[in-house]
């Protein structure tokens, strides 16, 4: 005879004690702290605080930790707790001008005023297994350079400054408040500092791939890198009370400035445009990327023909959060047996009724 | 999530509740139409209940008594899950049956007991644009229900008749609402959608993904859509529950064996419960 299904609840239980139990490995292997994870997973912490949207290096580790190394469940485990936390204001813009430099780089110039600064990359190594590491042993000390020049001009204000480069233009009520897509409901056409928030916090493997698509021809516009810099940057808020911004802090961002072509129009001559990619922390194949993404997106402004994906806005924002995809597709575990029974009631009425118009011409 | 400490009641901070309930107040005086809202992450996956959870987390009071469905089911292990979320960060009261509950949130069904003016029933939506499947732009569909402009789903309806000789929709079937808005019911059988017409408690719809907020007012006229000479109907396995004997209620199918064996039970567990629970006083 068969009897409703029970125990829900006892099975929940014993598959978070089995989680918990799975997350902890084996137990004669010392157990992983935050600590460990912020300072020696250092690119895994900054995904997560990017696609998080909360820089918050603590959390991110224990996040990831709790996680067991899933980044998306880990973005999804600090994201809901950002959302619980209350909103004081928007910081004053930060200043990429002034960054405390750790890397920059231009591919569009040999030399540069501020030169030309690798930092900490894996651009240049062999990815040859380095046995070394999973042997005990100290990391070499890397040789200390001269102090950086502290005039580090951004390329592409070099370039605008000649008139060779697109002006940005600043919003119009620049006082007025900040679009915030974790605060207000996403409605199309967003506009650029939406869009720019969106790509942010989207997926990174969603966001490389859409940027890729921009340089195989989905939607092609010739990028050059016009300057990738990596850096600690200070947040300032302006209190009322006070009359004058106060430094609260740095984060660690990368920014990428894309230079791209644009062959000019009716009312403009040609000159070049920018695709603009900020992120938290050192997610540099992320901040390419969405500046790729961010110019192929300004495609409609530029009056440039619209052929892939990539210069899609409401394609692109409604599918880059990988809370949102994971979660929807992953509901597909959940039960649906009330809409199959409906379909399959629905499936056998049409095979009857085919049968029986079979019959009857038969006849 | 071991605790709620630092948790406010109900999980969400009072700032996101408040600008929920205005959603929810918009959505009752435009009846059937789509609110947008600024939807929160909620320490559940979207696509399991968000929407439905941001509303009952905004509607819920401290003296409420909640049920949690899925497919009918309250021991359905994501109703579980939702009920358990809301008995640890509110405390409030929860309950299985239907007639004890102020507030059910319910995925793909809707209770075979019928409601009173005294409860709020909450839907979770995976897609609440019942043109999506016709028009995947959010712009233009909008522009669509501005308009008053469903001729695309008229279309599509007729369509299925001319080919299949029937509308080839057996859940998420588009009603209309106060004779205005197109809405997508939620991924209920159509068998529910006569439910949803001049029912006397409040019907609310969240999708947290899609961040929108519909509502069905109390007493408010639903129409399922249909053509004059091809009028909206319900289909019904025609066997009773083999439970509890009702002819009358949405059934599962259980399959019992390898060689065909099948059996067919209520949906809606509560309602099989106490059918079972008075043929067993009365006997």
């Amino acid at each position: 005879m068969y009897v409703a299904v029970k125990g829900g609840e006892a099975a929940i239980d014993a598959a978070h004690d089995w989680l918990a139990e799975e997350r902890r490995g084996d137990p004669a292997i010392p157990e992983v702290t935050p600590d460990q994870i912020a300072e020696q997973l250092g690119l895994a912490v900054d995904r997560v605080m990017a696609e998080a949207s909360l820089y918050d290096r603590d959390l991110a580790a224990l996040a990831l930790k709790q996680a067991q190394g899933d980044v998306i469940e880990a973005v999804f485990l600090l994201r809901a707790y950002r959302t619980t936390l209350p909103r004081f204001g928007a910081s004053m813009p930060v200043d990429t001008a002034a960054m405390r430099i750790d890397r920059r780089i231009s591919a569009t110039f040999k030399d540069l005023p501020g030169g030309q600064v690798l930092g900490p990359t894996y651009d240049y190594t062999h990815r040859l297994l380095d046995f070394a590491l999973a042997a005990d042993g100290e990391a070499p000390e890397a040789p200390t350079a001269e102090p950086l020049d502290p005039a580090m001009p951004r390329v592409l204000d070099l370039l605008a400054d000649e008139g060779l480069m697109e002006r940005e233009t600043p919003p119009a009520d620049e006082s007025g408040p900040v679009p915030d897509l974790t605060r207000e409901p996403l409605t199309y056409p967003a506009g650029r500092p939406l869009r720019l928030q969106g790509l942010a916090r989207g997926d990174e493997g969603f966001v490389l791939s859409l940027g890729y698509s921009t340089q195989r021809g989905y939607g092609r516009n010739h990028p050059f890198a016009g300057e990738i810099r990596q850096g600690a940057v200070s947040v300032e808020v302006d209190v009322p009370e006070l009359g004058f911004a106060v430094d609260i802090g740095d984060l660690v961002v990368t920014e990428c400035q894309s230079v791209n072509q644009f062959k000019g129009d009716a009312e403009r001559p040609a000159q070049f445009t920018r695709g603009y990619g900020l992120v938290f922390g050192r997610g540099e194949r992320k901040a390419m990327a969405m500046a790729l993404v961010d110019r192929a997106l300004r495609a409609e402004e530029l009056g440039e023909a619209i052929q892939g994906p990539a210069q899609d806005e409401e394609f692109v924002l409604s599918h880059a959060d990988n809370v949102e995809a994971s979660g929807f597709v992953q509901h597909l575990k959940l039960p649906h047996y009330v809409d199959f029974q409906a379909e399959l009631q629905l499936v056998r009425a049409l095979r009857a009724a085919r049968r029986d118009e079979n019959r009857e011409a038969a006849e | 999530m071991s605790g709620t400490e630092g948790y406010n009641f109900a999980y969400l901070d009072e700032q996101t509740k408040r600008m929920i309930r205005r959603a929810i107040l918009k959505a009752v005086a435009v009846p059937g139409y789509q609110v947008p809202f600024a939807s929160r992450e909620m320490p559940l996956p979207y696509g399991w209940g968000t929407g439905g959870i941001q509303v009952t987390a905004s509607v819920l009071g401290a003296d409420d008594t909640l049920k949690v469905i899925d497919q009918g089911a309250d021991d359905t292990t994501n109703a579980v899950s939702i009920r358990r979320f809301f008995a640890r960060t509110a405390g409030v009261a929860t309950t299985t049956r239907t007639a004890e509950a102020t507030v059910i949130q319910t995925r793909h069904r809707v209770p075979e007991t019928p409601l009173t003016g005294d409860q709020i029933l909450v839907y979770q939506v995976p897609i609440p644009e019942p043109l999506r499947w016709l028009e995947p732009r959010e712009a233009e569909t909008r522009a669509l229900h501005a308009l008053g402009d469903y001729g695309v789903m008229q279309v599509e309806l007729y369509e299925d008749i001319a080919i299949h000789g029937k509308i080839k929709r057996s859940y998420d079937y588009p009603v209309e609402v106060a004779d205005r808005y197109m809405m997508s019911p939620s991924p209920i059988p159509k068998f529910d959608n006569p439910k949803l017409s001049d029912c006397p408690a409040l019907q609310l719809f969240g999708a947290g993904r899609e961040k929108r907020i519909y509502a069905i007012p109390p007493h408010t006229p639903v129409r399922s859509l249909d053509f004059e000479d091809h009028p909206f109907d319900i289909d019904h396995p025609g066997t009773p529950c083999a439970l509890c004997g009702d002819t009358e209620s949405f059934l599962d199918e259980i399959v019992t064996d390898d060689k065909g064996g099948r059996m067919f039970v209520c949906s809606d567990t509560d309602h099989c419960a106490e059918r079972q629970a008075e043929a067993g006083h009365d006997a």
